[in-house]
């Protein structure tokens, strides 16, 4: 009796993990399927064409490829230092009694679901984008130091952790030889840690792309190319948020469904490489 | 000026920066809570609770019809999220170890963690919405269960590994078979672990957004048919507060407010499972 039940146990379990692969073909079947009808009518341009009218049945996913790609490197750009400026404080300089709160609120900071992050957006910051760089404040602008608001804990919190990797010793011997804190940061802490570095922030990069919420709240969905950070963008995900219920013909429904496809192969692609190429190490710690 | 001197210039200026950087984003976290207590405590009364969702301008309005919503989208996806995420869980560290198969199978789950939760909305859309023909509660909390899954699926893992595999021996010795050893001896030592990774997984889903919007879409008034579109507390706060009437807004923020102690808490009680196991 109990080899039946240690069978069934063992068959039930695999099949249940063999399913979350099985899950993960699905998803991109489906959307493949969906976006047959797109694909074909618009082949390639629907890449590079700039023109969204859903009232002409014409879609052109080049405005939305380009408010992602422009508000995601503004994001990375305002994170990035700020991030490892955070990192630095919690693993080198904070006083030990001050690591450990100010450590977990970082990580409560990125607890928050991102629906009010794009909340506090709206009624926060527009107002402060529009007083000082003027516009509506509704902007690439606002969305960029939104998401960078946004994906700034997980940076500093996984940044913080492989630094916190650099064996003691090693930082021992460089302050024996004399080194300031600065030194040993940059001599033998950020080499040490660099792999886990890169990688951590390749993987908020991957996130900010799929970031949905806190950028749709204060993007403003217009599919315009502008070069004026201060005017209304839209990006894939905003694009997605806003139109997916209103699609009412064959061909609108499944050029939302391209976007949702090339959205996914996009951040596959990205979190694919930070885990295989930079934060491989972990697996065998 | 010597070489010395420079070098201590140079760092004081680095050090004072990066204090900087953790002031700003310790900044930014109270500012959005303070936001968030301000307009939310405001907001806060009884009706809040006990009415449902009103046209604006309307004095009683409430939340009651997006707080049951939330409430039967997240329990069932947890109901259906947290078992198979276990089940699948064990297979990797118990089963799998360091197979091929189980490797590729973190491999993906790590992967689909991060997956844009947007586009999981538009893949139920289209298996589960569409052959219904409409929009629904159910279809809402299949969403959240895929995004759950991974989560749970980890962490489960990462957790039974840690329990020693000497406990594993010593009641293989004694005769048990491979699953009671499972069930009576690997999960009661990792209880703790897999009771946070659970806490962290609804509190994940639980403020996720974006997957609801064209799953479970969103009613104005209380429903509690899983068969029918059904108000979230997320989709809620996004439509009120996106709206231009002054009371909405205040309706968004108190649902801003619930829900973001809600998964505060639990982040909360789950980093205190962790430690008081770490203690031990």
């Amino acid at each position: 009796m109990s080899i039946i039940i240690d069978k069934l146990f063992a068959h039930v379990s695999k099949f249940i993990a063999i399913a979350i692969l099985l899950l993960v073909a699905w998803i991109f079947t489906v959307l493949l399927q969906n976006s047959m009808a797109s694909i074909e009518a618009f082949g390639f341009d629907f890449i590079t064409e700039s023109k969204w009218a859903p009232n002409l049945e014409k879609f052109g996913a080049l405005p939305a490829i380009y408010g992602s790609v422009v508000s995601t490197f503004l994001a990375m750009i305002l994170a990035v230092p700020l991030a490892i400026g955070v990192a630095i404080f919690l693993s080198e300089l904070a006083p030990a009694r001050l690591k450990s709160p100010v450590g977990v609120s970082i990580e409560l900071l990125a607890a928050i679901p991102s629906v009010i992050y794009g909340m506090w957006g709206l009624f926060y910051f527009v107002p402060i984008v529009r007083d000082i760089f003027g516009g509506i404040g509704i902007s690439m602008l606002t969305a960029g130091i939104v998401l960078s608001i946004m994906i700034l804990p997980f940076m500093a919190a996984v940044t913080r952790d492989a630094m916190n990797t650099t064996p003691d010793i090693l930082k021992e011997s460089a302050y024996a030889l004399g080194g300031t804190k600065w030194d040993v940061i940059k001599d033998i802490i950020i080499p040490y840690a660099k792999a886990g570095i890169i990688g951590s922030f390749i993987l908020a990069l991957g996130r900010a792309i799929g970031e949905t919420m806190a950028v749709t709240f204060v993007m403003g969905n217009v599919h315009k190319i502008s070069t004026d950070l201060t005017a209304p963008a839209t990006s894939i995900p905003v694009t997605l948020a806003n139109e997916f219920t209103e699609a009412d013909t064959e061909l609108y429904y499944s050029s939302l469904f391209e976007l949702s496809l090339m959205l996914l192969v996009i951040s596959f692609t990205i979190i694919s490489i930070a885990k295989f190429y930079f934060l491989r190490r972990k697996r065998t710690a | 000026m010597t070489h010395t001197q420079k070098r201590i210039i140079v760092n004081n200026i680095v050090m004072f920066l990066s204090t900087m950087s953790a002031v700003i984003g310790i900044g930014f976290l109270f500012w959005i809570l303070s936001v968030l207590i301000l307009n939310g405590v405001d907001a806060l009364s009884w009706s809040i609770f006990s009415q449902e969702g009103a046209p604006p301008g309307y004095e009683d309005s409430g939340l009651k019809h997006a707080l049951i919503g939330q409430l039967m989208i997240v329990s069932i996806a947890t109901f259906i999220g947290v078992p198979l995420g276990i089940l699948a869980g064990t297979y990797l560290s118990e089963y799998g170890q360091k197979s091929k198969l189980a490797e590729t199978i973190r491999d993906i789950s790590d992967i689909m963690m991060s997956a844009p939760s947007i586009v999981i909305g538009a893949f139920v859309y289209a298996i589960v919405v569409v052959p219904m023909g409409h929009f629904s509660g159910w279809a809402g909390s299949v969403a959240l269960t895929i995004i759950m899954l991974p989560i749970i699926l980890r962490t489960t893992d990462d957790m039974l590994q840690l329990v020693p595999s000497t406990l594993r021996e010593a009641a293989f010795a004694l005769g048990a078979p491979k699953y009671k050893v499972i069930i009576q001896v690997v999960y009661r030592g990792a209880k703790a672990g897999i009771l946070t990774g659970v806490l962290l997984g609804v509190a994940r889903v639980a403020g996720e957004t974006a997957p609801l919007l064209f799953t479970s879409f969103n009613d104005n008034f209380l429903n509690t048919d899983m068969n029918e579109p059904m108000a979230s507390l997320t989709v809620t706060m996004y439509n009120y507060a996106t709206s231009p009437y002054e009371d909405w807004q205040k309706l968004g923020w108190a649902a801003a407010f619930i829900l973001s102690m809600f998964i505060l808490s639990l982040n909360i009680i789950g980093r205190l499972f962790l430690l008081k196991k770490k203690g031990k």
